[in-house]
This record gives structure tokens, C-alpha cells and sequence, in this order.
């Protein structure tokens, strides 16, 4: 029966990771792909963490699996945030369908 | 020095953790890895010790997991409707957020939230001024307080109570 | 315009129903231990996330500017976390989860070092 949650969990960890990468091929420039992809491919791999748990129960490996969870939570926007503000710093304009900038209007 | 004290149990806990079958020769070596750890970073890692003997601040904490958790879940099931779409339905753009908190862990977590809820993605913070720039994939208004409203406010009340 | 994109969209909606329909339906050829428990279901869980390697890689390949090169790299690096997270269940063996930790924290490092260098860098490629 916990197996097969942690089935279930895997599947949803595998949606959301198709459709991160499926959003980094399509979305239209740095900062939207950022976006797409950092959420759900994060989300996804937690899932998949999860289930991971839940497959191997409380022994070390799992109790691994969520610590790993722990520290691709904290991390990952992290790196996204320094991502996007050197993409920024770099000179990289965001996509003709954008409303505003306020970051270029303020001079950085 | 409460500082070292401190990162000294937490790193200590990582590594039970890590090992989870309990035994003395893992636990000694933790000992020692863990004071190491402690006495070469211990300065760096808080600033304001005494805040951790708040016991409401814990539960502010607790309140506040679940509510990221379900953010989290809703910004991934818009993003996936967004892709998965023909006609690509974004309206991007960085707007500014106004934010009241001052202390550095506060402004780390409020970017961190910022970046996992939907739609937005922190790209600075100017201290200075308290001003967030946020890349927002679908722009709803343009005014920075209006913005504050509805990006940033839900989780700023949570964080002030935890972190300030 | 718009024409353009509805083909482009039809067409490549195709081409990947038609990819996860085969490794959904087909079975796949032996790799791995066949005691396992779950072992097909695993097997096509790599499968689907060889696939979301390979569309990352046409955004390297693709990829306009420096930064999205830079945002492919961290991305893999998170795929491949949950890559030895189901290497680690389907051949029983636990240490691949120590792999999965060591490689998000060398992942975040590097992406760290990676946005360090861009933000120095003049944007010329």
C-alpha cells in the first residue's frame, strides 16, 4: 500500500519534470524560463525524493531522501535568483511581449 | 560564541541523521566534524542567538510550512497550465515590491517564497530602500503598492513575526 | 504568424505523444536486476527523464545566450538528483542517495561560481 504511494508520488514527480524541461524549450527568453523550470523541476524532484521515502521507509537512505528534500528546497531559488540577476547584469533584454521593466527603468 | 554552540548541535543533528542507525564510533567522529565545522564558519551563521529561546516564533514557523507547501503546489499547476497551452498565455515583466522586513534571514526567505509561489521570481533586493525587484509572468498591475498586495504581503505578515 | 505556431505546436505535440506513448506501451529492453520489485514501472521513469535530458540539451544547443546555457546546467544538475534517487530503489542499493546529496551540493556550488561569472562578463555571444 506505501509502495504504492510512493509510486503515485514518483508519477507526479515525473509530470512535473517533463513539463519543466517541456517549459524550458518553449517559453521566449531567460527570465520566463528561469521561472518555468525552476519550480517544477524542483517540485518534481522533491516528489520524486518523496517517494523515495516512501519506498525505503525509515532507515538511513530514507531519512537521506528527505534531507535531500531539505536542501534542494532551501538551494534552488537560491541559484535561480543569481541566475536571473547575472542574466540581468549581463545585458540580457527581456522578450518582446513584456509589459515593464522596472529594474532597467531604476538604472541597474 | 552562543553562535558556535549552536551551529555545533544543529551540524551534530545533520550528521545523526545522516548516519540514523545509532553507534558510538559514528557518533564521536560527528563530534569532532561537527566541532570543526563549528569553530572554522560558527561566526557567520546567526547574528542574534537569543532568538532562537522564542517558543512562538517556532510556531509562527509551523504555521507557516503548510501554507508554503500548498503555494508551492498551486504556482506548479499554473506554471504546467502555462506550458502546456498552445497560445502561451504570459504577460512578463519586473515590477517592484515594497517590504518592510530588515534583517538578512527575513529578506532570504521572503525571496526564497517569493521564487517558489506562482508566477514570480525574485530578481534583486536593494536593502537600502526595502525594495524588491520581481520578475512577474503574468503582470496584473504595474503599481508597486498594489504589487505588494499581491505578491508579497501574505507571506511578509508570517515572516515578521518569525524572523524580526 | 500565429499559423506558424499552431503547426509548430500541433506538430511537436505529436512527435512527443507519440515518443512517451512508446516508452509508455512497449516494453522495455532488460537493464537492470529483474528481482526488483516495480522494475518496469522504474524502467520507464528513466526513460521519461532521459527524454527531459534530451529536450534540455536542444536548449543547450540551442540556447540564444550564455544564460540560458547556464540555467540548463542547473536544471540537469537537479534531473540527475532525482535520477540516483530512482537508480537508488530500482537496484536496492542505498548509496546512490549519498550520490544524489553530494551532487545538489557541487550542482549549487557550480551554479553559484556559474552566475558569479556571467554578472562579470560583457554580453557578447
Amino acid at each position: 500500500m506505501i509502495d504504492m504511494l510512493g509510486l503515485v508520488f514518483i508519477s507526479i514527480g515525473l509530470f512535473f519534470d517533463f513539463v519543466g524541461c517541456l517549459g524550458l524549450v518553449r517559453l521566449p527568453d531567460v527570465y520566463n524560463r528561469l521561472q518555468a523550470s525552476t519550480k517544477c523541476i524542483t517540485l518534481g524532484t522533491c516528489s520524486i525524493l518523496f517517494g523515495a521515502f516512501l519506498i525505503h521507509g525509515f532507515v538511513a537512505a530514507g531519512i537521506k531522501a528527505l534531507l535531500c528534500i531539505l536542501f534542494l528546497v532551501l538551494t534552488s531559488p537560491v541559484s535561480a535568483h543569481a541566475l536571473a540577476r547575472a542574466a540581468h547584469k549581463s545585458g540580457v533584454k527581456l522578450c518582446e511581449e513584456s509589459v515593464v521593466d522596472r529594474y532597467a527603468e531604476d538604472g541597474n | 560564541m552562543k553562535s558556535r554552540i549552536l551551529l555545533f548541535f544543529l551540524a551534530l543533528a545533520v550528521w545523526a541523521l545522516l548516519n540514523w542507525t545509532p553507534d558510538w564510533q559514528h557518533m564521536l567522529i560527528g563530534v569532532f566534524v561537527a566541532a570543526f565545522v563549528a569553530f572554522m564558519t560558527g561566526d557567520l551563521f546567526v547574528r542574534r542567538p537569543h532568538l532562537f529561546t522564542h517558543l512562538n516564533r517556532y510556531l509562527w514557523f509551523f504555521y507557516y510550512c503548510p501554507i508554503f507547501i500548498w503555494e508551492c503546489i498551486k504556482a506548479n499547476i499554473d506554471v504546467a497550465y502555462r506550458v502546456i497551452h498552445p497560445d502561451l498565455p504570459i504577460h512578463p515583466g519586473i515590477v517592484k515590491v515594497r517590504t518592510s522586513l530588515k534583517s538578512d534571514t527575513a529578506l532570504t526567505f521572503l525571496a526564497n517564497s517569493i521564487t517558489l509561489t506562482p508566477g514570480t521570481l525574485s530578481v534583486d533586493v536593494d536593502k537600502e530602500n526595502g525594495v524588491l525587484y520581481v520578475h512577474w509572468i503574468e503582470v496584473k498591475d504595474k503599481d508597486i503598492e498594489k504589487a505588494t498586495g499581491l505578491v508579497a504581503e501574505r507571506f511578509e505578515r508570517i515572516l515578521k513575526r518569525i524572523f524580526e | 504568424m500565429r499559423n506558424k505556431r499552431r503547426v509548430t505546436y500541433i506538430f511537436g505535440a505529436i512527435v512527443i505523444l507519440v515518443i512517451l506513448a512508446k516508452v509508455l506501451l512497449s516494453p522495455p529492453p532488460i537493464l537492470f536486476y529483474q528481482d526488483m520489485p516495480f522494475i518496469g514501472f522504474l524502467r520507464r521513469a528513466f526513460y521519461i527523464l532521459l527524454f527531459s535530458c534530451l529536450l534540455c540539451l536542444y536548449r543547450i544547443l540551442r540556447g540564444p545566450t550564455s544564460a540560458d546555457r547556464a540555467v540548463t546546467i542547473d536544471m540537469l544538475g537537479i534531473l540527475i538528483v532525482g535520477f540516483c534517487a530512482i537508480l537508488g530503489i530500482s537496484t536496492g542499493r542505498s548509496w546512490y542517495i549519498d550520490i544524489a546529496i553530494a551532487w545538489a551540493l557541487q550542482s549549487f556550488i557550480a551554479t553559484l561560481a556559474l552566475a558569479k561569472f556571467l554578472e562579470g562578463k560583457s554580453f557578447d555571444d
